[in-house]
């Protein structure tokens, strides 16, 4: 079966996010008010070819934790797109 | 014989033949390594250079953490081998977890270009023993991803177990660069930290480019005394393996 899983990785709570401070930096020019505490990750989107759920979801969270994300630094959360039976998501 | 260390080349490495020269400069026999490679060429230390492995695609130094070559890094490292990687190279080693640490992007968000000084807070170790008294000495930087970062309790315990082996500091008076906003702090760098070794010694890394400072006529020869340390601590244990290979034998 194929599933088509999201990656989102995201710097972890506490972590400098230089990327996230220039945009909260912007907003003064859009006039924009109200708005904090910016956080900018990033998104993997992929299809996993397996013979069950469970083995696809296992070769995801290898992936998410071994190379898209850096533990150190990010955190990152796995949701189902499309090709499951159920909506599975979990956080890490 | 000069003894002889490999420069490891992945696609995307540019700074690979400053490397080369640096170690012919230090009077080593440079051995290029191809990241497809899975054996290092019997050589007695690697040098990882600078450059942008594999495009430094999803994070720096990550895909390149994956390369048969630095399979054979991490074994040779495991062993005691002497590594020294230099910026792309430092990244490198800390996404393969061989150097503690990460490297974020610059706090100022910019890719930095120039002249810094940087003082070895150890003079005792393999890549550094060769550098005399505490003191700036001046190499670039050429990084967009160079701001050191660990947890604090990480940061703690590199201190007190030795491992900070290079800050950013003044270059006049020698001084610890603060953090942001300091000039000497090129990207931010927390406790000014430019580069780490490994509890066991024998793998370090360092943001700044000492293979680019080795010769006057580069602007700096501040560099040397890096690139020696390494080149001649590599030519001492090959020698001591191989007296304890002939006194094995005996």
């Amino acid at each position: 079966m194929e599933i088509r899983f999201a990656v989102n990785v995201r710097p972890k709570p506490g972590i400098l996010d230089p990327q996230g401070r220039a945009v909260e930096g912007s907003l003064g020019h859009l006039g924009i008010s109200g708005v904090g505490e910016v956080r900018v990750g990033r998104r993997i989107e992929l299809t996993v070819t397996a013979d069950d759920e469970a083995s696809a979801r296992a070769v995801v969270d290898r992936l998410a934790a071994e190379l898209l994300s850096n533990p150190l630094i990010e955190a990152y959360d796995v949701e189902v797109l499309e090709g499951a039976s159920s909506l599975m998501s979990t956080r890490a | 014989m000069s003894v002889r260390i490999g420069v490891v080349i992945f696609p995307g490495s540019n700074r690979d033949v400053d490397a080369l020269n640096a170690l012919d400069v230090s009077g080593a026999q440079a051995v290029p390594l191809w990241h497809e490679q899975a054996s290092l060429d019997s050589v007695a230390g690697v040098l990882i250079p600078g450059g942008f492995a594999y495009g430094d695609y999803l994070r720096a130094g990550v895909i390149a953490r994956f390369s048969p070559i630095m399979r054979a890094v991490a074994g040779f490292a495991a062993d005691g081998g002497l590594v020294l990687g230099i910026c792309n190279g430092f990244q490198v080693l800390t996404e393969a977890h061989l150097l503690p640490g990460a490297l974020l992007r610059n706090r100022g968000l910019r890719f930095v270009s120039r002249e810094v000084a940087i003082a070895a807070e150890r003079t005792d170790t393999a890549f550094s023993h060769r550098l005399g008294e505490r003191r700036p000495l001046r190499m670039p930087v050429a990084h967009g991803e160079g701001c050191f970062f660990a947890d604090e309790a990480t940061l703690d315990q590199l201190e007190a177990d030795g491992q900070v082996l290079f800050r950013y500091v003044d270059p006049a008076t020698g001084a610890t660069a603060g953090g942001e906003g300091d000039a000497a702090n090129p990207n931010g760098s927390l406790r000014g930290i430019a580069g780490v070794i490994n509890r066991d010694g024998n793998v370090a890394g360092l943001m700044p480019h000492p293979e680019t400072a080795v010769e006057t006529i580069l602007g700096s020869a501040d560099g040397l005394g890096i690139i020696s340390s390494f080149v001649t601590s590599a030519a001492e244990r090959e020698q001591a393996a191989g007296a304890a290979l002939v006194s094995a034998a005996r």
